[in-house]
């Protein structure tokens, strides 16, 4: 909650902008925080709902963007029964929101060397078997955050899929949340990551330029650029600096 | 969806758009690039390093007397949670080979190299999870020079220019020579890399680059290499011991001055615990956390500058410590999302950066700290900020252009992470502008090491965010991501070289009695204790109330109550 004060007239302070929001009249709601009731901000993201109330998240926050999935929470909402999930950085607070964090999901990454796995069928069976047991719910795609097919990149990896498994499963943040609610009790985000690793190390098109230059690098071929440049001093590196050409 | 008031100027830029989608299909750029003068005078005026009272100088440790960002002095002008008394070293908690504070993408490299190339094992101690770094959050990519017009020389120049001509030669040149081979060895461990058709490595540009250059995840490059790397870390749990939520606080030495492992506070149980390690690696990330000058972060919720207060306090030198890097595009509305990053890779795609009257001001791939300060001046100077409802200003960033000049879908498939943050407050950013203004991003400074990630004291090696020199004085986009594998890499290496033929003498605290002594005789006064670990984000009243409960003040005192943040510091 802090902006720019670069020093400059037309820019705020941080203590700035808080007294113009609080001039604004901040519209504050009830939420309900594993159990307790606290007035927060009507436009506060569940995260900055919980910081305001005071609390020191240590477990339930990481990257405060939407990439971690440390901040994993699912909620309800009054006179509905239906659980929500979402991420706290991500999703704003409502009236009467009841919630709880959930910062870690348990589960067992499998061990592997992906060099002795194949990227098909036999290497999900191997080390996660548990995939074999989805019964095609769907609550997984419904509690993933970031509004991915969970479902689908499972049905993929059934079938050995894994180019699929990896494109519908890249955006993923591995919250839990799929594990969590799945009645199959699959790790998803586990077997995805596995099969995005099987697709990255067996199944890509290889850069056809991508060894010969690892190769000239260690053939010493910019051996003697980099000697000329590092010799120069700061005017004549600043003058091929500014001459250079551009793509 | 953007508030009625702003329509207007939001009706400018559509306006002017057919126009700027032409200049954008030309290969010239479409607004004239700076010169060397233009750039010094845009810094002097309008970068936030050039406020009067930016710097200070520092009073004790090894930069005594020289400036450094304000903030930077107060966090090492701190006391200890520790008196050297109060904690048994002959007998250590953990024995480890190598000792690696920080689980983010530097960290999990040395780990896998030292494994892999000396046997050794190590111990990745870190504050929140594995993975809990700022090696998550990029997005735009990495800078490599993999592509047929491109050279690891042409990469150099690039950096160096950069950096204002400042960078310390040998580490660009590891940097830039070891490019390359950080994406093959990525791609072996699993790296979905983006790719042309023909499997060549799609590049793409970023600010300062004369080539293509910048390799890609989508816009999920950080997130993708550092989920691979934790994977390949986690199936070796014989030789890489992780210990989660148990951040180092201070480092110990030896009696020879050689560093000798770290201290670990456990977040939950309050425990410190003692680690002796033959040698040790800080990979702890930046200090973006620190809210400098009151701006908001793209960092990560643990970038409290850890790994800079260990260090100084052992006697590390530290290099560039008055230059701070604010990320030219940061979110300035919706409220909820301020400061978050707003990738340079919309730039690279063709994204202009317009005022409120739909006009270009400024190229929009300069070097970070000139696009930053340019966009400072054009609000600040010019009064072509749009102003927001809480009274930030920002200024447009007009990603519609990126599928008309690449086709149509193109933003939601290659910046699905952009595309979902925005639309959840009912912006497509396909549709409509982004609102931006510079958000607190990198630490270019840190702690000065040489291409082997040595540093002044024997057995300290420091990896990433947290070094200092290679970057001069301004980093280019993408170059934190290599610098992490790289550097990352070269200290598993040499590290773990190390390691295997050191001896120990015996394990000591006395730096910190020293460091406090100095502290009194240059008369420091301060209740600061560090490291911070955390910032509180507790409102103003909130904290008064937890203060008068806590004491706040006393070494050791719980990381729940040591909420330290003066108004200066943010929050």
């Amino acid at each position: 909650m802090t902006s720019v004060p670069t020093g400059t007239a037309n820019s705020l302070s941080n203590s700035q902008i808080d007294e113009k929001r609080d001039a604004a009249g901040e519209r504050l709601i009830t939420v309900y925080i594993m159990g307790k009731a606290y007035e927060v901000p009507a436009e506060a993201t569940i995260m900055g709902a919980i910081e305001y109330a005071g609390h020191q998240i240590i477990r339930g926050a990481g990257c405060r963007e939407g990439y971690c999935g440390a901040c994993a929470t699912i909620y309800r909402l009054p006179g509905d029964y239906k659980i929500r999930t979402g991420l706290a950085c991500m999703t704003l607070v409502e009236e009467g929101m009841t919630l709880a964090q959930i910062p870690s999901v348990p589960a067992e990454k499998a061990i592997y060397d992906i060099e002795k796995l194949k990227p098909n069928v036999s290497a999900i069976q191997q080390m996660y078997p548990t995939v074999f047991r989805c019964v095609a719910c769907g609550t997984c795609t419904k509690s993933c955050p970031q509004g991915l097919q969970v479902m689908d990149y499972v049905q993929a990896a059934k079938r050995g899929d894994i180019a699929t498994v990896m494109d519908l499963s890249f955006d993923c943040v591995v919250c839990g949340l799929c594990m969590l609610r799945c009645p199959a009790e699959i790790t998803q985000p586990l077997m995805a990551i596995l099969a995005k690793r099987l697709y990255g190390r067996y199944l890509r098109k290889d850069s056809p330029e991508l060894a010969e230059r690892v190769k000239a690098v260690e053939e010493g071929v910019f051996e003697a650029e980099y000697a000329d440049l590092m010799a120069m001093g700061r005017e004549a590196l600043s003058e091929r600096y500014y001459a250079r050409d551009s793509e | 969806m953007y508030p009625d008031y702003m329509e207007e100027s939001l009706r400018k830029v559509v306006q002017t758009r057919p126009a700027r989608l032409e200049l954008a299909r030309k290969p010239d750029p479409v607004y004239p690039p700076m010169s060397a003068e233009e750039r010094r005078k845009v810094l002097e005026d309008f970068h936030p390093d050039f406020k009067p009272d930016a710097l200070r100088p520092v009073s004790v440790g090894p930069n005594k007397g020289e400036k450094l960002t304000t903030e930077v002095a107060d966090l090492l002008e701190s006391h200890s949670w520790l008196r050297s008394e109060q904690v048994d070293l002959d007998h250590p908690d953990f024995e480890t080979d190598l000792l690696i504070i920080g689980g983010g993408g530097a960290g999990c490299n040395a780990a896998l190299v030292a494994m892999q190339q000396h046997g050794i094992r190590s111990m990745i101690a870190t504050k929140l999870r594995m993975g809990d770094a700022n090696t998550m959050m990029s997005q735009g990519g990495m800078q490599a020079a993999v592509s047929r017009t491109d050279s690891p020389t042409k990469h150099y120049l690039d950096a160096i220019g950069g950096g204002h001509f400042e960078n310390k030669p040998e580490l660009v040149k590891a940097l830039t020579e070891d490019g390359p081979g950080v994406v093959k060895w990525l791609e072996d461990l699993g790296v979905v890399w983006d790719k042309e058709e023909d499997g060549s490595i799609q590049v793409r540009h970023g600010g300062g680059t004369s080539r293509k250059r910048m390799v890609s995840c989508r816009d999920y490059t950080g997130a993708m290499i550092m989920r691979t790397l934790m994977d390949e870390v986690r199936n070796h749990p014989d030789m890489i011991d992780i210990k989660e939520f148990m951040p180092a606080v201070e480092l110990i030495m030896d009696d020879e001055g050689r560093c000798a492992g770290a201290i670990l506070y456990d977040m939950d149980s309050e425990e410190f615990f003692t680690v002796k390690a033959k040698s040790t690696l800080i990979a702890t990330g930046g200090y973006g956390r620190l809210h400098i000058r009151g701006f908001d972060t793209t960092n990560h919720y643990g970038a409290t500058g850890d790994g800079l207060v260990m260090a100084y306090r052992a006697g590390a030198k530290l290099m560039y410590m008055d230059s701070v890097q604010y990320h030219p595009t940061g979110v300035s509305f919706p409220e909820q999302i301020a400061g978050f990053l707003v990738t340079e890779a919309i730039r690279g795609a063709g994204g202009q950066p317009l005022n409120k009257d739909g006009e270009l001001f400024v190229f929009p791939r300069e070097p970070r700290d000139i696009e930053a300060s340019a966009i400072i001046r054009e609000c600040a100077q010019n009064g072509g900020g749009v102003e927001t409802p809480s009274g930030r200003f920002g200024v447009w960033l007009d990603s519609p252009l990126i599928d008309m000049l690449h086709g149509e879908g193109y933003t939601e498939k290659h910046f699905p992470a952009m595309y979902r943050q925005f639309i959840r407050y009912g912006i497509d950013i396909a549709k409509l502008p982004m609102l931006i203004y510079p958000s607190l991003h990198y630490q270019n400074g840190g702690i000065e090491i040489n291409e082997r990630c040595e540093t002044d004291i024997p057995g300290l090696y420091v990896a990433g965010e947290a070094t200092g020199g290679l970057h001069g004085r301004n980093r280019l986009m993408g170059n934190s991501v290599l610098d992490y594998n790289v550097f990352g890499r070269r200290a598993g290496k040499y590290a773990g070289e190390y390691a295997k033929t050191v001896k120990l003498g015996k394990l000591s605290l006395a730096h910190l009695d020293s460091y406090e002594k100095e502290l009194a005789a240059s008369g420091v006064k301060t209740d600061l204790v560090t490291p911070i670990l955390l910032p509180s984000y507790a409102p103003k009243d909130v904290k008064k109330r937890q203060l008068v409960r806590g004491g706040n003040v006393l070494p050791g005192a719980s990381v729940v109550h040591n909420r330290l943040h003066d108004e200066r510091s943010g929050a």
